[in-house]
């Protein structure tokens, strides 16, 4: 239907899905330095770990038929990231007991 | 007057049902008949529009979920664009074919990991609208050194001749997943659910009640 | 009936257009639809006079059914009796018409598919529109007794599997609207026969049909009301978090072996996948109402549905370990073989999975004896307080969608699916007797298996969930809880176990196992057989013995009289 000439447009390939990782990663990395919220900070980890999953995907969909190797890994990644996120919550929490405030830069009791 | 002609909130429905019923078919699996793909149906083709458009669609969700994450201020918003990036992520794998690692990250990670974040958020905001606030020349020095890496990072990534395989290429079937889940795995299979015991007893730990001494 | 008109309620300044500026607007953006349309098939298709029937007459004769619809609401009062008569007989026999023409449509799509693929194109020179391995002259060439010349164009974009699908998503669209009006009549008659009395009885002239659409309609009206204080975007967005994955359920939900919109190989982990989106919906609507009571009534009510995940995902794994995939097509074709082959007589374990899984599920639907969240907000308040109007119908429709959703999973994994209870390779026999036609297609398509017996088993556990929900009292949060984690939790753990072990047992040639097998799952079939023909018996003994009262109007006995 389309002119030859745009045949490279239609082809969606490897570099497509890591720029999607590598912008998910950054936004992960900049809302883990300026959010003073411990939960901010926990979506941030969130992000970073998203897009390694995303990228061990993309991977193992480009490099060579009926590979499972990055799917395998997305998948411990995945669930590795759910049991860190429940201890961190946890932790959060304890946090909020202890100094009334989720504000991370009160959490300073062992400066000096 | 022009506000009646605002598109109203029910026809989000439509185009998300839409993106993912494109999404999870863009590739291979089989169409209305149960057959495998025939000739018929372009989608099996590699790189046909259908898939173009699907994967720029979600890409931009992605992103503009993920930009979304670090612009709001309020921490439950950010965790509606977590929901929003992780989801459109979701959508990515069953793009790339990955049916069940997306099922799994829809599981797992909105209907667990989101919930238990969210659950933490409200257990500890005093208000909604309380904010914190980093100050002016923090937010912009980290703008600067992320954006730097970002150009980095695309730079590298599109320059590079990975070796990359042309053509369509059909995820694992589940009975492969499993199946390596068992053998050629089985040690990280084993490990991790150690890990996950472990984690269960911190977190109990983390969570009893303290004695009243 | 008596004449009613339907108020055009005075809202809000800010919610209030009025009717002649919505279609304007209505009207502008199909014109607009149809202006693009011609533009595309002026340029691209040269004007075809195919392409002009698809992207200009389609949205409008769309714009003029709308149109229609909103002109006869807003007059409805004004119409004399016997119009209103037509209407519904017209209204009711196109209901009728649809269900058939879905079944013709689908043969249409798979001869599309199958037969006339067969034909494709074997000459590169040719040029198509838009790539289509078929031209005109070849599907009118294909099958001439069945296809007369004049139809071929109609039936030429069937070929683009774009079309069909969307086709088939309207379908689904309008399946999964219809679903909760029913559900929710349904649900007001039996529960009026549980407390005997009778229901609605008013609206429309049998029995109330016209109660839920004439609900649905009085929703639509209402002012769409948002808390002063609320989070805007977030509470405008909650109840679409709650739809969305009820409706994309049924997208992965196989009625019959090729009645399905998309065939996953992990549809099973989909539908569980998108059950867990909703509790986010729940935890947002609650949030963002700004109301204490709404917050607190939000979060039990979601603590309550993940908890519930864990064991209905582990009973659902049981049948899983049965047959050996997570697909349900496959799931449902591996029950082909009559009562005696469904997995809920496989084996004693996915028996008792059945009903665990049935539990588990009402629990994560919110659904009775587990809403306490919901009834004790009926005292206080809840997450769905601040909720009015069409947000609230959403969330409403999205209860009763996951309902029949999860009623169907129950139906396809442990209860055959599609197949009726006789085997389906009786089916056979009838094609020898009749030829392979459509006639014996739809013959096959009511006795062995076929989309009707899905959704016939589906309503019926959807009357079940409602019996049970007017018939048990509510239980405690304290007691949810106990029932999950220390009841079913281990129960189902227990029952995995069991099944893999016996499906173990089973794959060794072990004769004298097989014909255990064999016994026990004949045993567990007669079992089950006790429960629709006993419920059947029950039934027929009351109806036979009901007592008329003066006047035509029918109660049943009250017990002890």
């Amino acid at each position: 239907m389309f002119p030859p000439e745009f045949d490279n447009l239609l082809y969606v390939g490897l570099q497509h899905y890591l720029v999607v990782g590598a912008v998910l990663f950054v936004s992960g990395l900049f809302t883990m330095m300026t959010k003073r919220n411990a939960i901010g900070i926990l979506i941030g980890v969130e992000l970073v770990l998203n897009s390694a999953s995303l990228n061990l995907v993309a991977f193992d969909r480009y490099l060579g038929p009926g590979r499972l190797d990055g799917q395998i890994m997305a998948l411990f990644v995945i669930v590795l990231a759910a049991a860190e996120a429940a201890l961190a919550v946890g932790i959060c929490i304890n946090l909020y007991k202890n100094l009334a405030t989720m504000d991370v830069d009160q959490a300073a009791d062992l400066r000096g | 007057m022009l506000a009646a002609l605002r598109p109203r909130e029910g026809t989000l429905i439509l185009p998300v049902l839409l993106l993912v019923s494109l999404a999870s078919t863009a590739y291979g699996t089989e169409g209305v008949a149960g057959e495998g793909a025939t000739a018929v149906t372009s989608a099996a083709e590699p790189g046909g529009i259908l898939e173009v458009l699907s994967f720029y669609g979600c890409a931009i969700l992605t992103v503009v979920c993920a930009l979304g994450v670090c612009a709001s201020k309020n921490i439950v918003r950010m965790a509606v664009w977590l929901f929003g990036a992780l989801g459109a992520v979701a959508l990515l794998y069953f793009l790339m074919a990955a049916n069940f690692i997306g099922a799994i990250q829809l599981i797992v990670y909105v209907g667990g990991t989101l919930i238990l974040l969210v659950f933490g958020v409200m257990l500890t905001t005093k208000s909604p609208w309380v904010r914190f606030e980093a100050k002016r020349w923090e937010l912009i020095g980290a703008g600067v050194v992320c954006l730097a890496l970002l150009v980095c990072l695309c730079t590298v990534l599109c320059r590079t001749a990975w070796h990359a395989a042309e053509g369509a290429m059909p995820g694992a079937a589940v009975a492969e997943i499993g199946r390596s889940l068992l053998t050629t795995y089985l040690v990280p299979f084993e490990v991790a659910g150690v890990l996950l015991m472990i984690v269960m007893v911190g977190a109990a730990h983390l969570a009893r009640q303290e004695k009243k001494s | 009936m008596t004449q009613f008109s339907v108020p055009w309620i005075q809202k809000s300044e800010r919610t209030n257009y009025g009717f002649p500026v919505k279609a304007l607007g209505v009207a502008v953006f199909f014109a607009i639809v149809a202006v693009v349309g011609y533009w595309v098939a002026g340029t691209l298709l040269n004007g075809h006079p195919v392409a002009w029937l698809l992207l200009v007459i389609a949205p409008a004769l769309t714009a003029g059914a709308a149109a229609g619809a909103a002109f006869f609401v807003k007059t409805w009062g004004m119409w004399p009796p016997v119009l209103l008569r037509v209407a519904i007989i017209l209204l009711v026999g196109a209901f009728v018409a649809s269900c058939f023409g879905v079944w013709a449509v689908h043969m249409l799509f798979e001869w599309v598919e199958v037969g006339a693929v067969a034909h494709a194109a074997n000459d590169p020179a040719v040029t198509t529109w838009f790539g289509a391995p078929l031209t005109l002259a070849e599907i009118s060439g294909a099958f001439p007794e069945m296809l007369p010349d004049f139809l071929s164009p109609l039936v030429w974009p069937l070929q683009f599997p774009i079309v069909r699908d969307v086709i088939s998503m309207v379908t689904l669209i309008v399946f999964f609207t219809i679903v909760p009006v029913f559900a929710i009549w349904w649900e007001r008659k039996v529960a009026g026969r549980i407390q005997s009395r009778l229901g609605p009885m008013r609206v429309g002239k049998w029995h109330g049909w016209a109660q839920s659409p004439a609900d649905g309609i009085k929703l639509v009206l209402k002012e769409d009301l948002v808390p002063a204080e609320a989070d805007g975007p977030l509470f405008r967005l909650a109840p679409f978090f709650a739809i969305i994955p009820s409706a994309a359920a049924y997208m992965v939900l196989p009625f019959g072996a090729t009645y399905l919109f998309r065939d996953l190989d992990v549809s099973l982990v989909f539908i569980l996948a998108l059950l867990g989106v909703e509790v986010m919906a729940v935890i947002l609507g609650g949030w963002a109402s700004n109301n204490k009571w709404s917050i607190y009534g939000g979060m039990r009510e979601a603590c309550q549905m993940i908890s519930y995940e864990i064991p209905m995902g582990m009973a659902l794994l049981v049948p899983v370990v049965c047959v050996g995939s997570l697909n349900l097509r496959v799931i449902g074709e591996y029950q082909a073989g009559g009562w005696f082959s469904w997995l809920a007589f496989d084996n004693p374990f996915t028996f008792i999975a059945f009903v665990a899984y049935f539990v588990a599920s009402l629990a994560s639907c919110k659904r009775a004896p587990f809403d306490l969240p919901e009834a004790e907000s009926e005292l206080v308040a809840g997450f769905l307080t601040e909720y009015s109007g069409f947000r609230w119908a959403l969330f409403f429709f999205a209860e009763y969608a996951a309902m029949f959703v999860v009623c169907g999973l129950a139906v396809i994994l442990f209860l055959g699916g599609w197949h009726s209870p006789l085997p389906v390779a009786w089916g056979d026999k009838v094609i020898e007797l009749l030829g392979d036609n459509l006639l014996a297609r739809g013959v096959n398509g009511l006795l062995f298996s076929g989309p009707l017996w899905f959704v016939m088993k589906a309503t019926f556990f959807l009357f079940v969930q409602i019996w049970i929900r007017w018939t048990l009292p509510r239980i405690r949060i304290d007691q949810v809880l106990y029932a999950c984690v220390q009841v079913l939790l281990p129960l189902t753990m227990v029952l995995l176990l069991g099944t893999t072990l016996w499906v173990w047992a089973s794959s060794s040639d072990s004769s004298g196992w097989a014909m255990f097998d064999q016994v026990v799952s004949w045993l567990l079939g007669l079992i089950g057989a006790v429960f629709p023909i006993g419920f059947v018996a029950i039934a027929a003994h009351g109806f036979y013995h009901r007592r008329r009262l003066v006047g035509n109007l029918v109660i049943d006995p009250l017990p002890g009289s």
